[in-house]
Formats: structure tokens, sequence, C-alpha cells
């Protein structure tokens, strides 16, 4: 570890629900686009306060929805009326009927299965280590402090402006983060 | 969130809306409609009253469906659907007139249902008499109206009773009684789906046919009350109670419900396009063949596919238009549906294995019985949409109704 670390953001803390929804309102209004908020437990709403657009993950399942959906169809006819034709039962060897079942639940898996990881990859996890485990005061994330960071990288930065618009928010505490993703 | 308040003048049908005369239409309707079945009545009885079972059936999927709604909100607690409860509660009141509107059925006996006059030959019907005889269907039918009857005045009077404001503790009362309701209802509705309508086509049986009965009714249900809040929130009415959430909600429904009819509507179908036995076949055989099979092919796109594809967006379901386009779609789908299910039977009496049922032929008969039994229930409903407040602002959960978001 080098001594001239970089900076990551700063990391303001607030003592309840309410404080960080307003601080949050500010922050939006400020036009922040890099800044999240950590809370210890789901404050209802937080996200319109946040201004977080809606993810694009529901048309990223919808189209492996039908990938999933298609292609065990495609698959089925290929196994049972091309590649290795079986007459079961005396029925045609293309009955859609018999293979609605799996398209169906392929379906769903390809649609599960996206959406699963689907959002670890827009969280980016795993992420192993994070510049905010530096912050002795960030543990108390999970306990009963409410946080929020505004990070380096944002256009909209800058160390006095952006310290003083959170300590201008309801802020406990402001701090600077330093560390690489 | 700031804690809601809702102005009584809310609650009451707006003055002059042509809300406050629902009845009125309902009773013009119910007029017209049974007195245009009636003239054509003469012409051919036993069509007749085929005409009139599945206006019958229609209408009382969807008073049936509303009481289901009802009694699940107990069952779970839920607290969104306080202000919208208490449609369906009216809805759910209609049941005892049901067995007025019961009658023609009964008189048409006969002619609905082949298995009344068992012919001595048929092997099927001998083995099924125990359970299909006249003297046992009717003691069944007496039930079935007396516990939906039961429940849903158990159910109204209470719900009605909070109104004042006070007598918060009977909620308690109806979800401790809730887990017997819903068991009781699920047994009623299913036989009631036997009797009535699998019976019709006597030598078929599926076990599942009463799930694909509810799934219907829910799928009405829900549709119908998504269109009455729209058309009562346009007068004035309920304009902080019910929000882009309930309907929201209502949409996930219809389109849960969509789901559902179609999964058990197709679970019922592939085993028996399965195992390919002659007696099983025969439903499908009948509707695959003179103009029903238009019917039996369109339906699994119009009925599931559209209204899927359609609802499946979140801005689709908050849309009122969105909402409302979705919902007269599902109700004529499930209006065709029932209608498929009722009429293939008509004069397929006595046809040997391998002779089709009748072609396909609507009539005026068919819309002016469903008009009629429908303004009947809408009669009643209006009646009770007038008399009472418009949602069960007494529930104790009515506060948590109005502040209702989804995250």
């Amino acid at each position: 570890m080098s001594d001239n670390k970089k900076l990551y953001g700063l990391l303001a803390e607030y003592d309840s629900a309410s404080a960080i929804y307003t601080a949050c309102e500010k922050v939006r209004d400020a036009g922040f686009k890099k800044w999240d908020s950590c809370t210890p437990f789901c404050v209802h709403n937080l996200d319109k306060a946040m201004g977080v657009k809606p993810s694009f993950l529901p048309w990223l399942v919808l189209g492996m929805g039908i990938t999933g959906g298609v292609s065990a169809l495609c698959f089925m006819l290929w196994t049972s009326v091309a590649d290795y034709p079986l007459n079961i039962g005396g029925k045609p060897l293309w009955s859609v009927p018999a293979y609605i079942p799996i398209t169906f639940e392929v379906t769903v898996l390809f649609s599960c299965l996206t959406a699963a990881f689907g959002m670890f990859a827009i969280c980016r996890l795993p992420t192993l280590n994070h510049p905010l485990f530096e912050s002795e005061r960030f543990k108390k994330v999970t306990d009963d402090k409410f946080f929020i960071i505004i990070e380096a990288a944002d256009d909209n930065f800058d160390l006095a402006s952006t310290r003083a618009l959170l300590e201008g928010s309801g802020a406990a505490h402001v701090e600077e983060v330093e560390g690489e993703l | 969130m700031e804690a809601k308040t809702v102005d009584k003048s809310e609650l009451v049908v707006p003055e002059g809306s042509i809300w406050g005369k629902l009845h009125l239409i309902g009773l013009a309707l119910a007029v017209i409609g049974l007195g245009a079945w009636y003239a054509g009545f003469g012409d051919d009885p036993a069509r007749g009253y085929y005409s009139y079972h599945f206006g019958f059936i229609t209408t009382l999927s969807l008073a049936l469906g509303c009481m289901a709604f009802v009694l699940i909100q107990y069952l779970v607690r839920a607290g969104w659907s306080m202000g919208i409860r208490r449609i369906a509660e009216n809805g759910m009141m209609t049941l005892p007139v049901f067995a007025l509107l019961f009658i023609p059925v009964v008189l048409g006996a006969h002619d609905l249902f082949h298995w009344t006059h068992v012919e001595s030959h048929d092997k099927f019907l001998k083995a099924k008499a125990p359970y299909l005889n006249e003297g046992f269907f009717y003691v069944r039918a007496i039930a079935y109206f007396v516990l939906w009857s039961l429940l849903a005045a158990v159910y109204y009077r209470r719900s009605v009773a909070q109104d004042a404001g006070d007598k918060k503790e009977l909620t308690k009362l109806l979800v401790v009684l809730s887990p017997a309701g819903i068991a009781i209802y699920a047994l009623s509705q299913s036989f009631a789906a036997f009797d009535w309508l699998m019976s019709l086509q006597p030598h078929w049986y599926s076990t599942i046919f009463g799930v694909y009965f509810f799934a219907g009714s829910m799928l009405f249900t829900f549709s119908f009350m998504a269109l009455v809040l729209m058309g009562l929130q346009r007068a004035g009415a309920l304009t902080n109670v019910v929000t882009t959430e309930h309907y929201h909600d209502i949409g996930k429904f219809m389109f849960g419900f969509t789901v559902f009819w179609a999964y058990i509507g197709f679970s019922q179908f592939m085993l028996i396009w399965y195992a390919n036995i002659p007696e099983e076949v025969e439903f499908y055989y009948h509707r695959l063949a003179h103009g029903w099979e238009f019917i039996s092919w369109a339906m699994p796109i119009t009925h599931f596919f559209v209204p899927f594809l359609f609802l499946l967006s979140r801005h689709v379901k908050r849309n009122r238009l969105g909402l409302a386009v979705g919902a007269v779609w599902i109700i004529v789908m499930h209006i065709v549906d029932i209608y498929w299910l009722v009429l293939p039977n008509f004069a397929a009496h006595g046809l040997k294995f391998g002779e089709h049922a009748p072609h396909m032929h609507v009539n005026m008969g068919d819309f002016a019985a469903l008009i009629g039994v429908f303004g009947v229930f809408l009669t009643v409903f209006g009646f009770l949409l007038n008399k009472n407040l418009l949602a069960a602002s007494g529930d104790p959960r009515f506060e948590e109704s109005l502040g209702h978001e989804n995250y």
C-alpha cells in the first residue's frame, strides 16, 4: 500500500431514517450520479428520494426468457423430429402439447437465472473488498447509523463544495474515504 | 408517511351520478334481457335453457369470485385492499339471489342434464348414479346456496356494521372464521362447477375442473372491480381512497390469474390428450369441430398470450386506460370461455362416440339471457352500492390501505 492513496469519496453519517431521507433528496437535486446510500434496514421510498432510475434488468429477463422458451422448443423439435424420431403411442412426431411443460420450465429457468445473475452483475458482485470497509464509522451501518457516500469519480464532485453540501444536509459527521475499488 | 384522512363524502355515491341509478339500470337490463330471452324461448325451449344456463353460470362466476376475494383478504389479514374490498363484498352479497335465478335451471334440468333421464344401458351413468341422481343433485344445490348465503351474510353484515367507525373488534371474528370459510367456499364452488358445468357432459370428468372454473371467476372478479372502481372515481368518489397502487395490485392479480388459468387449462388438456381415453377426450373432441374449433384454437392466444403480454408491463398496469382495456378484454374472453364450456353440450345428448356436437350457432337468446341475468346481479349490486359506504372505512386496516404503496 502506498502512502498517497487516491480519494474514493465523501462519507456522511446520519442519525435517523428521516435525516437521510431529506439528505438524499438534496444530493439528488444537486445532480450527482455516482453516489449511494447505506442503511441498516429498508427505508421505504428512499429510492424515490434518491431518484433511482428503473433498472434495465426486466428487459434482460424478458429477452432471456424468450430465448430460453424458443431454444427449448427448437431443441425438442430437432431431437424428436429430425435427429432421433421415435413413435410414441402413435402420436405425431411434432406433438406440441408434450413439449409445453418443458418449454415453460426452461423459460422460467432462464428468466430466474438471468434475474439472479443479472442482478449480481449489475451490482458488481462479488466485490471482495470495498474502500468503505476502511472506515471505522461505517461499521455502524449494520447497527443504527445511516450513510451517504458520494464518489470522487462523479463529474459534479468537488471536495470543498460537496463536503459543504453534505454538512448542510444534516449530516452528523462527514469524512473522506480513501482507496480504490 | 403522513396519515391520510378521507372525507366522508368520498365514501358515498356522488349525487346525480349514474352510479346512483345503477340498480334501476340493472333492473331495466334484467327486464329487457330476460324478456327478450323469454320471447324467443317458445321456439326451442331446450336451446333457451342452454342460453339461460350460460348467462347464469357466467354471472355466478363473478359473485363467487367476489366471495373468494373477500375471504382471502381476511384469511391473509390483508391491509392494502381495505379501500376496495367493499366492491367485492357487494358482489358477494348477490349470492342469495342466485338461489332464485337457479329456478329456470331446475325447470330445464331435463333439457340441460342428460343424466337426469338415465338410460338403463348406459354403463357410465349407472356407475355414477350414486352421485349423479336428481335427489342428491337438488340437495347439493340447496346446500351450496345455503352455505354461500350464510357466508356472504356473516361477512357482509359485520363489515357494514363497522361503517359507523366503532366495532373494530368484529374484524377479529371474521379473521378467525376465514379458514373455515375458505374451505367451505373451495369445496362448494368446486362441486357446484362439477354439478352444473361438468355434468352437462356426464361421461366426461376432470378432477381439476373446479379449479379451472375458479381461475376464470377470479379473472372476471378482478376485471370487474377495476372497472367499477375507475367508474366510481370518474364520478368523483373514492378519490383519495383508491390510488394507482391499488390498480397496480388488481392488475397484478389479473395478470397472475391469466397465467393460472392457462396453467390449469393446459394441465387439464395435456393429461387427457396424452392418455387418449375415449370418455376423457370426448370433451375436446366435441369442441374441435363444427365451428367450436375456432374458439378452441383461439383461446390459448386470446385468453392467455394476448392479456399475458399486454399486462406484463408495470406501466400498463399502472395506467388507467391500459388496465381498463385489459379488464374489458379479459371479461369478454371469460364470457367466451363459459360459452365454450356450456353450449357445445346442447343437443349433444345421445351422441355416439365419434359423432360431433352440432354446429356452433350463437343466437340472440344467448346475449339476452346473459344481459338479463347480469342485470339482476347489477340490480342487487347497485342497490347495495348505494345503501352502504363505498369502502370499508371502519376496518382497522383501512388507514394502511390509504397509504399502500408497491415498493
